[in-house]
């Protein structure tokens, strides 16, 4: 039997005081216990005017350290790190940013036994979405990029879009921009 | 190949949604949709361990009145007390359950509690409009609530949107997830929503229209409606074969 799934709506403007206020939202991707290298990471949201969007909401989903997964698939999940839950929420402030504090993932397997390059899977949300963007959040100069078996499959010219940048001051950039020439890569999952 | 993976990783990829059962990013009748679709075309994701596992919750998570949104203030909210239940299902008609619900909906004159939100509705001091739950290990969830009211919003000329609950469930990947509008059956501003008319297929859309339930209905209490949400689930014909 298979049943057709519900459809997505869009979250509309006023989804703040149900999903990103008091415990429904975190910044903190992983706890201050979680072993790793931490990070902190800046999100902006800009629509096709390059517009920052003030009620877009971003959700992060990421391996600990070692590239696993706290989920009973990851078969590798009982040993996971318990301080890196490895999800975090944020609602965009006015000026389309929101901010997150986490450390850097392992890698995780990819297609044909290949190891991903570390990456954080995000889904966007907002009014005027009518379901959600999946897209990805790569690390600028790691080496690991090079090899992805994902990031081969975006034409050379967008994979940028695809990596944080690390700006002075240790923080990770990672701008999300919905249309225009640097349209950020977007997934069909 | 100097990085194979220890080992094959054992999960089953999920169902891929056919063509016309969700909405597409772009429909032109929602005016917001006009600057912030994306204009190019989305890349093919093979699915891998990042997207078929998501986050995992617990009972810990959940207060006592969280899906009871009239015991949340002091005194009881206006408007007609309703108990929304059904269960959360994925496509292979599986129960989800230990899944996180969330709901967030505007008040019986149809004003949200949110600063933005102009409608010169009054605002009811008992009543917030958020909720939240766990799916029990059959799938199922019940809310208690009041019915919202319709509202109306800027997109077209004389623009209402229909009654409806939003919901957000979590279900077992991070691909699974899904943000939908629960609507009023009979509803007759369901005709001319562009947000509920986004989705192209006619069966697809009456699943976000919930069902008066009579069983569900308690003498001298509260109207019931049964809402079930369906999530994509694992391939099936893959999933019987491992």
């Amino acid at each position: 039997m298979r049943m057709v799934p519900t459809p997505s709506q869009t979250v509309g403007p006023f989804f703040a005081f149900g999903l990103t206020q008091g415990k429904a939202c975190s910044p903190c991707i992983a706890g201050p216990d979680a072993k790793g290298e931490r990070l902190r990471l800046l999100c902006c949201v800009l629509d096709g005017d390059g517009v920052p969007i003030p009620d877009a909401m971003i959700e992060i989903w990421q391996a600990d350290a070692d590239g696993k997964y706290h989920h009973p698939d990851d078969p590798k999940s009982a040993s996971a790190n318990p301080a890196c839950l490895g999800f975090g929420r944020m609602g965009t402030a006015e000026d389309g940013t929101c901010r997150f504090e986490t450390i850097k993932p392992g890698r995780v397997p990819g297609p044909d036994g290949m190891l991903q390059a570390p990456h954080l899977n995000l889904a966007l949300f907002a009014r005027g979405l009518l379901k959600q963007l999946y897209t990805r959040v790569y690390f600028a100069n790691d080496p690991a990029n090079q090899e992805d078996p994902i990031l081969v499959l975006v034409p050379k010219e967008r994979r940028s879009t695809l990596i944080a940048q690390l700006e002075n001051g240790g923080r990770w950039r990672f701008e999300i921009n919905l249309q225009g020439e640097r349209e950020t890569v977007f997934f069909d999952v | 190949m100097t990085h194979l993976a220890n080992r094959r990783s054992s999960f089953v990829p999920y169902q891929r949604h056919e063509s016309g059962t969700q909405p597409e990013s772009l429909y032109e009748p929602y005016r917001s949709t006009l600057r912030r679709a994306p204009s190019k075309p989305l890349i093919f994701l093979p699915h891998t361990l990042s997207e078929v596992t998501g986050p995992v919750y617990g009972h810990g998570n959940i207060a006592e009145t969280d899906n009871d949104l009239t015991a949340q203030h002091q005194g009881e909210p206006l408007g007609e007390r309703i108990i929304v239940t059904g269960k959360v299902l994925d496509s292979n008609g599986r129960p989800v359950p230990q899944t996180l619900i969330e709901v967030w909906q505007a008040n019986s004159a149809g004003r949200y509690a949110h600063l933005k939100d102009q409608h010169p509705a009054p605002l009811d001091r008992n009543f917030t409009g958020a909720g939240r739950t766990l799916t029990d290990e059959h799938g199922a969830y019940r809310f208690i609530t009041i019915k919202p009211g319709a509202y109306p919003w800027l997109n077209h000329d004389n623009a209402w949107r229909p009654a409806h609950i939003h919901f957000s469930v979590f279900g077992r990947a991070f691909i699974s997830r899904l943000v939908t509008q629960m609507y009023f059956p009979g509803d007759p501003l369901l005709a001319f929503d562009p947000v509920y008319q986004s989705v192209p297929d006619e069966k697809a859309r009456q699943r976000m229209i919930s069902k008066f339930d009579l069983e569900t209905t308690q003498p001298h209490w509260a109207l019931g409606f049964k809402f079930d949400i369906v999530l994509r689930g694992p391939d099936a014909t893959l999933f019987e074969s491992i």
